[in-house]
C-alpha cells in the first residue's frame, strides 16, 4: 500500500468508527486499523457475545412513578413528586450516558440513540421513559419495535393516545405513525390518518400498570379503510399494514442515512435500495450503508450532535458519568440542555435537529465551558498538538487550528481547544 | 429520495436548498448587521416587513372568536369562549381574552385581521403545510421561499432579509441568494480564555468542508456578539436610547423568546440597518390537548411582545414604516376532540399590524356549518395576503414572485 493509500485507509476506518459509534479511543482506532475495514464493519454490526463493557453499567431500578399512588395529591405532595421525577430523569440520563461510554458494542449503543430520536418522546415520568428505552433495546428488529411502540406507554401518552376515543378521535398518534415513524410524508392520505386514528381508540396509560389499559367501550370496532384495505383494524393490524407498505423500508433507510451518512446530501437510490433490502434488520441495513462506497464520500458533511460530541470526549479522556461528583454531573447535564440535547428530552416529536442547527455562537460558548470542565478532570502531562490529535482521533489539524494549538503551553487548555476545534465537531 | 422528502430533510437540517451558498451567509453576526446601518435615521426609510410565524398550527377560532355563533359553542362546548369572555371587535367576532393589547391596537385602528386565510387542498402535516406557506407554492414543492425569490429578483445583499430564529427558515431561501440567520443567545466569552485565541479558531480555511467552516464561524460570531453587547449603548440611534431594549446576552428560555427576537428587530430598525425583511417566530401552538391553558399562555407572550413592539415602532419615523404579519401553518378542526384540544385543521386569520396599517376586518369569516369534512373552507387565498405585502411593503410586483397570484389586492396597507 502506498503512503497515500494507507492514510486514506486510516481515515476511512476512523470515519467508520466515528459514525458507527460515539467516537473511538486511540486504542480502538489502532485495533481497527490492524483488523481492516471489512472485518471492523462485521465486528460492529454483528458483535459476538454479551457486551462485557456494558455489564459495568447496570440499569437503575426506579420503583413506581412518584405520582402513581397519589390520587388526590396536596400541593406539597405534587411539588415533591415533581422534584422526584426530575431527579429520576437525571439518574436514568446519567446511567444511559455512562453506558454509551463504557459499552464495547458501540454500534448497538449508537443505534439505540438513533431510535430514541426516531420515536422522539418526552414525558415527565422516568419510569415511562425507561420503559420505552427497554422496549427499543429489546426489539429484535423493526417489526417488533413498531408493534412495541404503538403499545408503549410513553409514546401513547406523549401523542395524546389516552384521549383517543371512539366518540371523539384524537389523530395525533395516528398521524405521526404515518408521517414520522413508519412511512414518511406523502405516502398516505388525510382519510388514512382519520381511519388509522379509529384503529387506535380505547387505550390509556395508568402509571401503576406496566401495560396500556384497554377500555373496550371507547374502542371503535367498525370497519376502517386504510391505504385501500378495509378491515376492523386494531393497533396490531394497523402497524402490520403500515409495515407492509413498500414506502416503509425506504423511509427507514432514508432516516438512517440522514443520521449516519449525511444530513445535507440525499441518499443515493442504489444505497437506499441496498439498505431497504435488509429491512427489517437495522444492523444489516447499516452494514449495507457502511459497505457502500458512497459512504466515504460523505466525509465532512455531518456535525456531531451534542451527545455524540460529549460521549466521545468522555471516552477519549477516560471519564465516566457515574464516577463524577453528583454536582459535577448535574452541571454537565444541564449544559447538554443548553446545547439543545438533553437525553430523554427531544424538542418535539420530529426529533433532534441536524447539521448547522448545532453550530450557533451560543453553542460554541457552551462547548467551551463543557470542554474546560472535562479537561479539568484529567491530569495530562506535557502535550503537543500532535498528541491531542492522537488522543481525540482527529485525522489532521488545519493550519488555523495548528497555529492556535502551537501557541498554547498549558496541557489542559490544549485539550480544551482540541475538543472545541472545528475539526473535532464535524465528521 | 423524492423531491418532497429531500426538501423536508433539508428543511429540518437547516441548510435548505442553499448548499455552498449558505455556509458564508449564515455566518453573519448581529454586530456585522448593525455595522451596516446607514447611521442616518432621518434619511428616507424603506418600508420594512416583520413576519411572525406561529409554529404548530394556531387555533384561529379561539383567536378571533365567533362568539355570537351558536355553532361555535355546540362544536366545542368545553373549549369555546362565552360571549362575555371574548373581547368584542364587532357584534359577531371577538379576540381571545388573553389578547387585550391587540384589542387596544384594534381600537386604535392599527390592527387588520384577514379572515379565513388558507390555500386549496389543505395539507394537515405541520411540515408540509409550513412549507406551502413559506414557499407560497401550494401546487407542488419548490426549493425557494417567496422572500428568497424576491431576494433573487432584486439581487439583494445578505443583510436584506434576516432571521433571528435558531434555524434559517425556508422562507428566506432563494435560488442564488439566501437571507441571514443571526444568532443571539449565549454571548459572553468566558474569562479563562483569551478572546484572541477564540477569534483565531474562527477563521475559515481554504478547502475545509462547509460544515467545518461553519463550526469555525460560530467562534467569529461569538466574538462579534460580545462586542455588540459591550458597545450596546453606542449603536442605537433611537431618540430615547436610554430605554432601548437590551440585546439579550444570555439564554432567554428557548426558541419561544419572541420578545427577545423583537428586541433585536427594534435595535436594528432604530439604528437604521437596511434590512427589509425580518423573520421571527413563536412555537408551541400544536394544542391537541388542554388547549385553553396552552394557547392562552402563548397568547400572553404574543400579546405583550407584539403590543410593546408596535407601540415602540410608532415612536420613530423608521418604525412607522414597519408592517408586522402574523400567520400559522394551519388553523385547527372546528370540533374539539375528547382531550379538550383540537386536531389539525385548515383556514385561520392572519393579523397585520403597524402604524401605517388600515385597521379592520378583511375577507370573510368562514361558515361553521358549511364545512369541508369537518374543516373550515378558506375564503381568502394566502397568496393574496403575501401578494399585498410584496406590493405595498416591498414595492415589488407580486406576480413575479408568487405563482398563481390573482391580483386581488387587499387594501390593509394604503399605497405610500
Amino acid at each position: 500500500m502506498s503512503a497515500f493509500a494507507y492514510l486514506r485507509f486510516m481515515a476511512d476506518v476512523a470515519l467508520l468508527l466515528r459514525r458507527a459509534g460515539f467516537g473511538p479511543t486511540a486504542a480502538e482506532l489502532a485495533a481497527a486499523t490492524q483488523t481492516g475495514y471489512g472485518p471492523t464493519v462485521s465486528g460492529l454490526f454483528a458483535p459476538v457475545g454479551p457486551d462485557v463493557g456494558a455489564t459495568d453499567a447496570p440499569m437503575p431500578k426506579l420503583g413506581l412513578d412518584p405520582f402513581a399512588r397519589l390520587l388526590t395529591p396536596t400541593p406539597a405532595q405534587t411539588e415533591k413528586a415533581h422534584a422526584q421525577r426530575k431527579s429520576q430523569l437525571e439518574l436514568i440520563s446519567r446511567w444511559w450516558l455512562d453506558r454509551m461510554v463504557v459499552a464495547h458494542h458501540q454500534a448497538v449503543e449508537k443505534l439505540q440513540f438513533f431510535w430514541q430520536g426516531h420515536w422522539a418522546t418526552k414525558v415527565g415520568s422516568a419510569q415511562l421513559m425507561l420503559g420505552q428505552h427497554k422496549a427499543l433495546r429489546n426489539s429484535r428488529d423493526f417489526v417488533e419495535m413498531a408493534h412495541r411502540m404503538v403499545g408503549d406507554r410513553a409514546l401513547v401518552y406523549w401523542l395524546d393516545g389516552q384521549h383517543n376515543k371512539k366518540n371523539a378521535p384524537n389523530e395525533n398518534l395516528a398521524r405521526e405513525l404515518c408521517e414520522l415513524f413508519l412511512l414518511g410524508i406523502g405516502r398516505y392520505t388525510e382519510k388514512d390518518v382519520k381511519e388509522a386514528a379509529r384503529a387506535l381508540t380505547g387505550y390509556r396509560v395508568a402509571l401503576d400498570k406496566e401495560e396500556l389499559v384497554f377500555d373496550p367501550q371507547h374502542h371503535d370496532n367498525g370497519a376502517k379503510t386504510i391505504l385501500g384495505k378495509t378491515a376492523d383494524f386494531n393497533p396490531r393490524g394497523l402497524v402490520d399494514l403500515l409495515l407492509k407498505q413498500p414506502a416503509c423500508p425506504r423511509f427507514i433507510a432514508t432516516r438512517l442515512w440522514y443520521r449516519y451518512a449525511s444530513s445535507s446530501e440525499p441518499v443515493p437510490e442504489g444505497v437506499r435500495e441496498a439498505m431497504a433490502a435488509q429491512f427489517p434488520r437495522p444492523m444489516a441495513m447499516l452494514r449495507a450503508l457502511f459497505e457502500d462506497e458512497a459512504f466515504a464520500e460523505t466525509r465532512g458533511t455531518m456535525v456531531k450532535q451534542p451527545v455524540e460530541w460529549f460521549v466521545g470526549a468522555l471516552r477519549q479522556l477516560g471519564l465516566r458519568p457515574v464516577r463524577l461528583k453528583p454536582e459535577e454531573f448535574t452541571r454537565l447535564y444541564w449544559a447538554l440542555e443548553s446545547l439543545g440535547q438533553r437525553p430523554f428530552a427531544p424538542p418535539s416529536v420530529g426529533g433532534w435537529p441536524a447539521g448547522t442547527a448545532w453550530l450557533t455562537s451560543a453553542a460554541a460558548n457552551v462547548k467551551l465551558a463543557i470542554a474546560k470542565q472535562l479537561a479539568d478532570l484529567v491530569d495530562p502531562s506535557r502535550l503537543t498538538p500532535e498528541d491531542v490529535a492522537y488522543l481525540l482521533c482527529v485525522d489532521k489539524w488545519t493550519d488555523r487550528t495548528y497555529a492556535v494549538l502551537r501557541g498554547v503551553r498549558e496541557p489542559r487548555l490544549l485539550l480544551t481547544l482540541g475538543l472545541v476545534s472545528p475539526e473535532y465537531q464535524v465528521t | 429520495m423524492d423531491a418532497l422528502t429531500r426538501r423536508r430533510f433539508l428543511l429540518a437540517s437547516g441548510v435548505t436548498g442553499a448548499g455552498a451558498l449558505a455556509a458564508g451567509s449564515l455566518g453573519l453576526g448581529f454586530y456585522e448587521l448593525l455595522k451596516k446601518s446607514n447611521g442616518a435615521p432621518t434619511a428616507h426609510h424603506d418600508p420594512k416587513l416583520v413576519l411572525v410565524t406561529l409554529y404548530g398550527g394556531n387555533d384561529g377560532l379561539n383567536t378571533v372568536v365567533p362568539y355570537a355563533d351558536p355553532a361555535y359553542h355546540s362544536a366545542r362546548p368545553e373549549l369555546a369562549y362565552a360571549p362575555e369572555e371574548a373581547l368584542h371587535l364587532d357584534d359577531a367576532l371577538g379576540l381571545n381574552p388573553a389578547l387585550p393589547g391587540l384589542k387596544r391596537l384594534w381600537d386604535e385602528k392599527r390592527l387588520a385581521i384577514v379572515l379565513g386565510v388558507g390555500y386549496p387542498k389543505p395539507d394537515r402535516s405541520h411540515f408540509r403545510s409550513m412549507d406551502i406557506w413559506q414557499s407560497a407554492s401550494p401546487t407542488g414543492p419548490v426549493n425557494t421561499g417567496w422572500i428568497g425569490r424576491w431576494l433573487d429578483g432584486t439581487k439583494a445583499p445578505v443583510e436584506t432579509a434576516v432571521s433571528f430564529e435558531p434555524v434559517l427558515p425556508p422562507l428566506l431561501v432563494g435560488r442564488t441568494r439566501v437571507g441571514a440567520c443571526v444568532s443571539y443567545r449565549g454571548l459572553t466569552v468566558p474569562s479563562w480564555i483569551n478572546a484572541e485565541t477564540v477569534a483565531a479558531l474562527g477563521h475559515g480555511e481554504q478547502g475545509e468542508p462547509a460544515m467545518q467552516a461553519r463550526a469555525a464561524a460560530a467562534y467569529a460570531d461569538l466574538i462579534s456578539m460580545e462586542r455588540v453587547v459591550r458597545e450596546a449603548g453606542n449603536v442605537s440611534h433611537a431618540p430615547d436610547a436610554g430605554d432601548a431594549p437590551e440585546a439579550p446576552a444570555t439564554g432567554t428560555g428557548g426558541d419561544s423568546a419572541l420578545a427577545a427576537q423583537l428586541a433585536l428587530v427594534t435595535r436594528c430598525v432604530e439604528a437604521g440597518v437596511p434590512t427589509r425583511v425580518y423573520s421571527v417566530s413563536l412555537g408551541g401552538f400544536d394544542t391537541h390537548a388542554s388547549e385553553r391553558v396552552g394557547q392562552e399562555y402563548l397568547f400572553r407572550q404574543l400579546d405583550a411582545a407584539m403590543t410593546d413592539f408596535v407601540t415602540r415602532m410608532a415612536r420613530t419615523e423608521a418604525g412607522r414604516r414597519v408592517v408586522v404579519v402574523v400567520y400559522s401553518e394551519f388553523g385547527r378542526r372546528v370540533r374539539a376532540n375528547a382531550s379538550d384540544g383540537t386536531d389539525h385543521g385548515t383556514a385561520g386569520p392572519v393579523l397585520v399590524l403597524g402604524a401605517g396599517v388600515t385597521g379592520g376586518f378583511y375577507g370573510e369569516q368562514p361558515s361553521l356549518t358549511d364545512l369541508d369534512d369537518g374543516d373550515l373552507k378558506a375564503t381568502v387565498d394566502f397568496r393574496e395576503v403575501f401578494g399585498t405585502v410584496l406590493d405595498s411593503v416591498l414595492q415589488a410586483d407580486p406576480a413575479q414572485y408568487i405563482d398563481g397570484y390573482k391580483g386581488v389586492s387587499l387594501p390593509f396597507i394604503p399605497p405610500s
